[in-house]
């Protein structure tokens, strides 16, 4: 494990006491609800804020231990930090921006022209900041960032500021960089969408504490964590383009056992891929219906049932061949179907329902 | 010369002639400022005897003078700019590795430069409409240490003098005006380059 977090913290209204670890390759995302200082995380791995007792470790470096008083200036962590507000220098050009991190760090194998092209930001570098738009400032603050060579990458929510449409336009940015550069990131957000098309771990954070932490995929298929009663809430698989059917219009995805049928996608057979299967278009049977307009059935168990009274429903766990799903019925619907833990179970999954992601 | 209080207050002969709500919190000043820079104060008779620098009745010790006098007032102003800098600027600088003095000097420093500007205004404001620091630390002899003000002062106590105040009263309006439109176009220029 390349990042070892474990800290706590007291404020006058909110205690932290944080712990997990992170692999050395791989974007590891915070989440929690607004206002669970989630962000705290990243000025204290930025050496930004220096917590009450912990440790930090990030590539075998310590950068504080209360133990033994160590604690690292942020300007020696070398952290590549990118703030919600961009903080991009308003008296300098984009370039001087860009170069303002790399002109301090030690030579390092991530190179200006590389990353101005894998942002797409080569038009932008003789403009001033100040004439930016926030998504174009975004991929200027990530970019300086990565020039300084960091040892890890810390997002704290990069997209939050932004609408739907930059957000949209930013993401695939994020997806490219992830599979490009092997960094470990650290990323904060309250977004579902960031969430499911960038983690590969997931930390859960409320009130202060690490209430779960695992893969993705693991953890977006429990029924049991506040993820779930999100009204988007949902599996996230990890897929592989087996191939297409063009005279069907249908592209066959494979998740780890499990073959998936969706609309004809514009991707080469074993790219890889997320698929993200929303709780509420699940439909769960116990015998195969006849003919019907759904293009996926799956055999499964169930694995879990868990209560969802925000929308008085109830979430269903079902382990799939070699993956996991989550489906939303009404309780009603349980009771007739007598659906109880490890029965097997039919789950239903229209073709267009299924979101396809980067990466 | 020695600096000795009564040839440093040589206005006094002048009474009432001084305008008495500057000079009176100037006096306290002036005199700490003579008895340490006097060429036999501790740090002027060094300064003489190690650099062959006087500042007592010369040009660069009216300068001297000016530049404390006015020092408080810029001081403010630069120090409220500074303080105006978004300090998440100066985190996002320490996280891309500048050390203090660095991100001072590449982030602070730049963004702050209008208020700096502003400060400079003042100080030299100030310094042109000085009157007691110079005549006290610097006396007032023409071409050497005599500024604006003690021209315009000497000028009017002449007999006849008083066409000659007028002039170099325009003078020192012109100067005035001339400095503040300066500042006015190379505010505006620094406003565009720090983003505002």
């Amino acid at each position: 494990m390349s990042l070892s977090v474990r800290f706590q913290h007291r404020f006058p209204t909110l205690t932290l006491d944080i712990a997990f670890e992170a692999a050395s390759v791989g974007v590891t995302v915070l989440f929690g609800p607004s206002g669970c200082a989630k962000s705290t995380v990243a000025a204290a791995i930025a050496g930004l804020l220096h917590p009450d007792s912990g440790r930090i470790v990030v590539e075998g470096t310590e950068l504080f231990d209360s133990t033994t008083g160590i604690d690292v200036p942020p300007e020696r962590r070398r952290i590549g930090t990118v703030f919600q507000d961009a903080r991009l220098f308003p008296h300098m050009t984009v370039l001087s921006n860009l170069r303002y991190g790399e002109r301090r760090a030690p030579p390092g194998s991530i190179r200006l022209d590389e990353i101005v092209d894998l942002l797409g930001i080569e038009h932008l570098l003789k403009r001033r900041s100040p004439t930016l738009s926030g998504g174009e400032r975004q991929r200027v603050a990530i970019g300086r960032a990565l020039l300084s060579q960091p040892r890890l990458l810390a997002m704290d929510e990069p997209l939050a500021s932004l609408d739907g449409r930059r957000k949209a336009e930013i993401l695939p940015f994020l997806a490219r960089l992830k599979t490009k550069l092997a960094l470990p990131v650290i990323y904060i957000t309250h977004s579902l969408e960031e969430l499911a098309s960038l983690a590969d771990t997931l930390v859960l954070i409320d009130s202060g504490r690490v209430i779960a932490m695992g893969p993705l995929d693991e953890l977006a298929s429990r029924g049991d964590l506040p993820i779930a009663v999100r009204d988007d809430a949902g599996a996230v698989l990890s897929a592989r383009v087996v191939e297409h059917d063009r005279t069907r219009g249908l592209t066959v995805l494979d998740c780890s056992g499990t073959r998936l049928l969706v609309p004809l996608l514009e991707a080469a057979p074993e790219t890889r891929l997320r698929v993200r299967v929303p709780a509420r278009e699940v439909i769960l049977a116990t015998e195969h219906v006849g003919a019907s307009s759904v293009h996926n059935v799956l055999e499964g168990t169930v694995r879990g049932i868990n209560p969802d009274p925000a929308h008085e429903a109830i979430l269903v766990e079902v382990q799939l061949q070699g993956t996991r799903l989550l489906a939303r019925v009404t309780p009603d619907a349980l009771e007739s179907l007598h659906i109880a833990p490890t029965r097997p179970i039919l789950a239903l999954v229209k073709s267009v329902s299924i979101e396809t992601l980067p990466g | 010369m020695d600096c000795r209080l009564p040839s440093c207050l040589p206005g006094c002969s002048h009474g009432p002639a001084f305008p008495a709500g500057r000079w009176s919190t100037h006096l306290p000043i002036c005199r700490w400022f003579c008895r340490l820079l006097g060429i036999r104060g501790p740090i002027g008779s060094w300064l003489f005897e190690w650099f062959d620098i006087r500042l007592v009745f010369t040009t660069a010790g009216a300068a001297l003078a000016c530049a404390v006098m006015s020092f408080p007032l810029m001081l403010r102003a630069i120090r409220l700019s500074l303080e105006a800098v978004d300090p998440g600027l100066e985190q996002a600088a320490r996280s891309l590795g500048a050390g203090p003095i660095d991100r001072f000097a590449t982030v602070t420093l730049p963004l702050a430069a209008p208020g700096v500007l502003v400060g400079a205004i003042v100080g030299f404001a100030s310094s042109l409409g000085d009157f007691g620091a110079v005549i006290t630390f610097a006396g007032n002899i023409p071409g050497r240490t005599q500024t604006l003000p003690l021209a315009i002062f000497t000028a009017l106590q002449t007999p006849g003098g008083e066409a000659t105040a007028a002039r170099l009263s325009m003078v020192s309006i012109a100067l005035a005006v001339t400095g503040l439109l300066a500042a006015d176009w190379i505010g505006k220029r620094l406003q565009r380059l720090t983003g505002r």
